[in-house]
């Protein structure tokens, strides 16, 4: 069975005036249907590039990137993006921002109503109904965060990219908003990929673990299977030994392997 | 109470002595010169031209009022051509790079030209005062809405670009709900800088053009040696300018983000 997405031998440079710039090199990965995929590395390594080639905002400069089975030519709202900025537009509701991709998505097919209806509905799915007609402004951070979720799940995408879409968030936020998307996953089956920082989130969240070398010319350095069960839960994890044995790899392979002097 | 009297100290009081000391000096500087009227003579006239603001004695004497109304339907139509065109162009500008470098020689040579420079060639091609001045107003106000329309559509972040690029919305979609809201802002400086030029620039084109405006008043109370007037009308000026000023302020916070 062929992959969902396909990443084979995928160099990606920038032209700077320094000259050429390999940020990625030799980048392999094939990800399933229905998976979730987490991207970890150190500051710089190349993991929201890698992000954006898949979404499609860069082109690789070398080797073959499919999205089911077509070459991903340009961004497309088969894959969904929650920006690390949340990036809503501030001059319009929130209800206005998801109904923006709504309207895009399924504009050509559907009546008013029910587009309508799908916004709310994505709105609801966040918990953010109450918030409909606020303004970006008027909104927490952890909120905007979840307008962004909504706005790229609105659209259902094939595959849901996130780039670090809880990395400016408190503890608490972000725990709450991760347990929301483990939810949101099992329920719609999501393919996603995520840019994380953090460790816990990654072992947290995955099926798999993409852990980055350091840049330049980083490629992947192993992937990590976490097989623990879900739902999971993250205070039952919490004493669970398998749970930190996974934890214990990525440390050690960021750490270790990997070590970086404090920038 | 006290919070009346903290409002009356640090908002109220300031102003009123500024001005208080202001028509102090004044006072003492005319005191000593017999061809400057002081405060009182000044204000004394002014109650006299404010009593009938709109009478009509023939086509160069009528009213202080339909001397401002004009001055200000002058600026209004040269001001509103100006955005007609110079907004649009500066879009254009801003989103082309192209046109953007066939432009900028053009602008930036002929921006920082006097405004009544051009004022010959309005009369050569119209042939009446009246569209000279016009023409005068327009081609002072068009530089300041071109360049910061042109200069927020370049400053679009790249974030809501790419949001747009990700959503693959259409250019008109793209128009209308981020390159138009986000560049908002940035034409209404362009618009409050423009008609602040404008409302400079029609006093000195109307002292040369004649007709009923208040530049034109201002020459002919000086033909008449009416001192006061010129005081006055040196008041009005002012004082239209800083309501124009406010009006387009406030527009302009109810659109910041
Ligand atoms: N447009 C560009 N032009 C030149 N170099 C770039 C460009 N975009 C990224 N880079 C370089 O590519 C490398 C990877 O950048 P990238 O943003 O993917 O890192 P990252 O892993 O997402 O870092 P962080 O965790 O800090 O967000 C960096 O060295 C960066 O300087
Ligand atoms: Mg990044």
């Amino acid at each position: 069975m062929k992959s969902y997405v396909q990443i084979e031998n995928v160099q990606m440079s920038f032209s700077t005036r320094q000259g050429e710039f390999v940020a990625l090199k030799d980048i392999d990965l094939k990800i399933e249907r229905g998976e979730f995929i987490t991207l970890i590395g150190h500051s710089g390594c190349g993991k929201s590039t890698l992000l954006n080639l898949i979404a499609g905002l860069l082109l690789p400069t070398d080797g073959v990137m499919l999205c089911a089975d077509r070459e991903i030519a340009g961004p497309g709202p088969d894959r969904g993006v929650v920006f690390q900025n949340h990036s809503l537009l501030p001059w319009l509701t929130c209800f206005d921002n998801v109904y923006l991709a709504v309207e895009r998505v399924f504009g050509a097919t559907e009546d008013k109503a029910l587009l309508r209806q799908r916004t709310k509905e994505a709105l609801a799915l966040v918990h953010l109904s109450h918030a409909e007609q606020k303004y970006p402004h008027e909104i927490s951070g952890g909120m905007k965060q979840r307008v962004g979720i909504a706005r790229a799940l609105s659209m259902q995408p094939r595959v849901l990219l996130m780039d670090e879409p809880f990395g400016a968030l408190d503890a608490l936020t972000r725990a709450h908003l991760q347990d929301e998307l483990m939810k949101i996953v099992a329920a719609t089956n999501s393919t996603v990929v995520m840019v994380t920082h953090d460790v816990d989130e990654a072992v947290l969240l995955s099926d798999r673990i993409v852990m980055m070398t350091n840049g330049p010319a980083a490629t992947i350095g192993e992937i990590l299977t976490v097989d623990l069960p879900k739902p999971r839960n993250r205070l039952a994890l919490a004493t669970d030994a398998r749970y930190h044995a996974l934890r214990g790899g990525v440390l050690e392979f960021l750490y270790q392997k990997q070590a970086k002097e404090a920038a | 109470m006290m919070k009346a009297r903290k409002f009356f100290a640090e908002h109220i009081f300031p102003p009123l002595l500024g001005l208080g000391m202001f028509v102090l000096v004044w006072g003492m500087v005319t005191q000593t010169s017999e061809n400057l009227p002081g405060p009182m003579k000044t204000w004394d006239s002014a109650v006299v031209l404010f009593s009938d603001p709109f009478y009509q004695n023939g086509p160069n004497d009528q009213g202080i009022g339909w001397n401002v109304l004009n001055s200000l339907g002058r600026v209004g139509i040269g001001f509103s051509l100006a955005a007609l065109i110079g907004i649009p162009l500066g879009f254009m500008i801003g989103r082309f790079n192209f046109l953007n470098k066939m432009t900028s020689p053009i602008v930036s040579m002929l921006r920082p030209v006097s405004p009544l420079a051009w004022l010959p060639i309005g009369l050569l091609v119209f042939n009446a005062s009246n569209p000279a001045a016009i023409w005068v107003i327009f081609i002072s106000s068009i530089w300041p809405m071109i360049i910061n329309t042109a200069m927020g559509v370049r400053q679009l972040p790249q974030d809501y670009l790419n949001v747009a690029r990700v959503l693959n919305l259409s250019e008109w979609k793209i128009f209308t709900r981020i390159l138009f809201p986000a560049t908002l802002p940035y034409m209404l400086t362009g618009i409050r800088l423009a008609i602040g030029t404008a409302w400079l620039v029609i006093v000195a084109a109307e002292m040369l053009t004649g007709g009923v405006g208040i530049g034109f008043w201002v020459w002919d109370e000086w033909n008449n040696l009416n001192v006061e007037h010129i005081i006055i009308a040196i008041f009005i000026v002012g004082i239209v300018g800083l309501l124009l000023e406010t009006m387009l302020v406030r527009i302009a916070k109810r659109f910041s983000y």
